[in-house]
């Protein structure tokens, strides 16, 4: 196990420097989610318009991994289709354990595919990815 | 105490983690087992085993002798004055649970109280919720003072005649807080209210007199103390004991059974339905032995060495913080590293090797009043160096590095 195969740059940039850190004035969509064996936790809003999610917001407290990867989520989502999004977590999902998948322009999120060396800290990584299912999962119908 | 001899009594120490010596800093929450409490173990299934209670033939007895006898073992361990008055159960939650389920939710009623502290474990705290919900008791806690500890002039205000039930952590698993039991017993008592104490982190470095302290329930875990996951131990008075209902029916715990109507067997076997956990028993007498033989004073005197070692060490890391009061800690360190989220710093240690624990270490109200979301936790047994809180140090100032400068 090597420490730069989990914090890796980009990792280490979003966690410093979140992005859509803070709240929505006008969300549609208002999830908090927790990871009760650590503590982490996520408040996650989106503005949703005919089926698309046209802005995301987070905030919450946990470690690196967990809000960094809360910051590549809301990035990645903007301006998709709910199918997009639940796929894009699928992808995700499927990175986490071990799998190669190329998530083309938003390769920032596959800094993260080392997390899977380090089975602890995949739910960490999980927690937004599941916010973000449980927000838009009920908005399908 | 020869600290080389004893580690090399614990097989688990002798390996590398990531390529590092393991340093194992998580004892609260679970302790490490010698060859003999693994060895008990062991002979028992190759030797002994059967079920007890029950069997005329050879090997029934022989579990029983060795079940039983465990019992005694804990009796006077923690100097109860019978064996009868030890009820085995699956470790302190369990033991709390029941004292929660079988007493508490019979003897409460509505406007009466039940006072427990911000300190509490989850254990010790979710029980009493529960009853005072079931019961519309009020549930109070006594304030911590701002370094985390209890002035006795609060417990006075929060206990009142209306209070039945008092029950509070011996040691605190986050702040390494001792806490004035005895005297929180007499003002317990002195308004009529039972005392129940959580002995989990207590027992395994406290030499534990229930007489002397007074007190009405005493709940512990074999897993912290060296022995096996799965037992444990609750100590009751024998008048309330005797006046308590299993929660638990089955075999095991009858004494006549009739179509619509049985009876139960006396105490303590009432409540322990079904087949016991006599492996993990024989087990935790096994550890009790271990733990009897270096001496519960020089365990104590060596883990709170330790402790304040770490905290001299570890404070004179800049930006670390240390929770808890200065002096007086029994066998851990709760600290966070600033701008460095516990989780990340138990990551880079365990990649050096060292286990800590990082979390909320299932205090959920303490760490919101520690102003906190986690924290992360070293913590001290027997076999534990200060040479390995050296490595701890030297660790934690590489990974403050590492996340202040490392990654560019």
């Amino acid at each position: 196990m090597e420490l730069n195969d989990l914090y890796r740059r980009v990792i280490m940039d979003h966690y410093k420097n979140p992005r859509n850190r803070g709240e929505l004035e006008d969300e549609s969509v208002s999830v908090q989610l927790n990871n009760p064996t650590c503590g982490d936790r996520i408040s996650l809003q989106l503005q949703v318009e005919n089926g698309v999610v046209t802005n995301a917001r987070f905030t919450g407290e946990g470690c690196s991994i967990s809000m960094s990867s809360a910051s590549m989520m809301t990035e990645a989502v903007k301006g998709r289709t709910f199918e997009e999004a639940l796929s894009l977590a699928e992808r995700f999902s499927s990175l986490m354990q071990g799998e190669e998948v190329e998530f083309d322009e938003l390769e920032d999120i596959e800094a993260l595919s080392g997390v899977n060396k380090f089975p602890a800290r995949i739910k960490c990584a999980t927690l937004a990815w599941n916010a973000l299912k449980k927000g838009i999962e009920p908005q399908k119908h | 105490m020869n600290i080389n001899a004893i580690r090399e009594q614990f097989p688990i120490l002798h390996q590398e983690i990531n390529g590092h010596p393991l340093v194992y800093l998580d004892s609260a929450a679970s302790s490490q087992k010698p060859r003999s409490v693994i060895d008990a173990v062991r002979n028992y299934y190759e030797l002994d085993h059967a079920n007890v209670h029950r069997g005329v033939h050879s090997l029934g007895s022989r579990a029983t002798d060795a079940y039983e006898g465990a019992r005694e073992k804990v009796a006077r361990f923690i100097n109860a004055p019978s064996p009868e008055q030890i009820v085995f159960t699956r470790g302190t939650t369990t033991a709390l649970n029941l004292v929660a389920s079988s007493y508490a939710r019979e003897v409460c009623r509505e406007g009466d109280e039940i006072v427990i502290t911000p300190m509490e474990h989850h254990s010790n705290l979710i029980p009493w919720q529960q009853v005072a919900k079931a019961t519309g008791a009020t549930l109070k806690y006594i304030p911590l003072q701002p370094d985390g500890t209890i002035d006795l002039a609060d417990a006075e205000s929060v206990i009142t005649p209306k209070t039945k039930v008092v029950s509070m952590t011996y040691v605190s698993n986050v702040l390494g807080i001792m806490n004035p039991i005895k005297a929180i017993t007499e003002i317990a008592h002195r308004n009529g209210a039972i005392m129940v104490v959580d002995g989990a982190q207590s027992t395994p470095h406290l030499k534990i007199d229930v007489q002397e302290l007074d007190i009405d329930f005493y709940a512990f875990s074999g897993h912290k103390m060296c022995g096996p996951t799965g037992i444990g131990a609750l100590y009751g008075r024998m008048e309330l004991l005797q006046n308590m209902e299993p929660i638990e029916f089955g075999g095991e715990m009858i004494d006549f059974v009739e179509l619509y109507e049985s009876t139960w067997k006396d105490v303590p076997y009432r409540f322990e339905g079904g087949t016991p956990i006599i492996a993990g028993a024989v087990g935790l007498g096994a550890a009790i032995d271990f733990l009897e033989e270096i001496g519960m004073d020089a365990i104590e005197e060596h883990v709170k060495h330790l402790a304040v070692y770490a905290s001299e060490v570890l404070s004179s890391i800049d930006g670390l913080t240390i929770y808890g009061p200065k002096k007086e800690r029994a066998g851990l360190v709760t600290f966070n590293l600033e701008d460095v989220h516990p989780h990340d710093v138990a990551t880079v240690l365990d990649t050096k090797g060292i286990a800590i624990r990082a979390g909320h270490h299932c205090c959920q109200p303490l760490m919101r009043w520690l102003n906190v979301s986690a924290t992360a936790r070293a913590s001290f047994y027997i076999y534990n160096t200060t040479d390995e809180i050296d490595q701890l140090a030297d660790a934690l100032i590489q990974t403050k590095e590492f996340f202040g400068y490392g990654i560019e």
